[in-house]
């Protein structure tokens, strides 16, 4: 994969000063994303809050691959994001369908009241 | 050029800021509009970082439609409130763990070199689709998508579907 800079050959010369710490704020930020999503996964209960902390950690992991396709001035991480979106939008479509059949059959959304599989 | 890094770090003082109202919610109703302000903030991250196509899908895909199919589920099963906190055990090793993967998170953005390449432009939508097909690397993991999307399309069916009667 070329880098961007052979498609294109502008340059932004006075622009990069600004933006030096774009990066490393960006990862910092994913990072944080992604620990506050792994803890939401562990202290809630409700299935669909836990859902959506998965969504978050996605968000996250995201937010990273964009930073480091600045980095590394690639279009390969964005690429791998339009990957990331289409598993979730799949992942979120069976999740939720998992929900709905969970609030039919048991008609309960509490993550700790399924342990049917519990020796 | 100042107005960037204000907007820049405003986003992301409200990416982590909502963020963290997600899992501080009790109602899953206010967790997931906090989850879509998050994904907006992120948005304009991207847009930032120069990848404003990117930054449009995050708005279309993720806050359009993933999030609303969200809500469409929390407001058809009428989600009861969140009873409270995980109780005892293993909400306090969820804080250690936290703390444990902040440090180590810290620890790894603080190792990391600040440059930056110099002839790096904006990357519109055809940069993106050129980056996809113009070499066979990502030819299989595209074509296993679209196996996935179907695989995933059958699938919510089959387990979302009511049940016929056993006689039947």
């Amino acid at each position: 994969m070329p880098p961007i800079d052979t498609l294109y050959t502008s340059t932004l010369g006075a622009f990069e000063a600004a933006h030096a710490g774009f990066v490393q704020v960006a990862l910092a930020v994913s990072a944080f994303l992604f620990v506050i999503g792994a803890l939401g996964v562990f202290i809630r209960r409700n299935v669909i809050t836990v859902m959506m902390c998965i969504e978050l950690m996605l968000n996250a992991v995201n937010l990273a691959f964009i930073a480091f396709s600045r980095a590394h001035g690639t279009i390969d991480g964005q690429i791998l994001v339009f990957f990331v979106f289409t598993v979730a939008a799949a992942e979120a479509a069976v999740g939720l369908a998992i929900v709905i059949a969970l609030q039919r059959h048991r008609e309960d959304l509490d993550v700790d009241s399924f342990n049917l599989l519990k020796g | 050029m100042i107005l960037d890094v204000i907007l820049f770090y405003g986003a992301a003082i409200v990416a982590l800021a909502s963020g963290i109202f997600v899992i501080a919610q009790r109602n899953p109703i206010n967790s997931a509009f906090s989850l879509i302000i998050t994904m907006c903030s992120l948005a304009v991250m991207f847009a930032m970082l120069g990848s404003g196509f990117i930054a449009v899908l995050q708005v279309v895909v993720y806050a359009g439609a993933i999030m609303v199919l969200f809500l469409f589920v929390i407001m058809l099963l009428n989600a009861k409130q969140d009873e409270g906190d995980r109780a005892g055990g293993i909400g306090r090793a969820a804080i250690v763990l936290g703390i444990i993967l902040a440090v180590q998170a810290v620890a790894v953005v603080w190792n990391g070199s600040a440059t930056l390449p110099t002839n790096y432009r904006d990357t519109a939508a055809v940069d993106v689709a050129r980056g996809l097909f113009a070499s066979p690397r990502f030819l299989y993991a595209f074509e296993a998508t679209s196996i996935l999307i179907l695989s995933a399309l059958v699938g919510a069916i089959v387990v979302a579907r009511k049940e016929k009667a056993k006689g039947q």
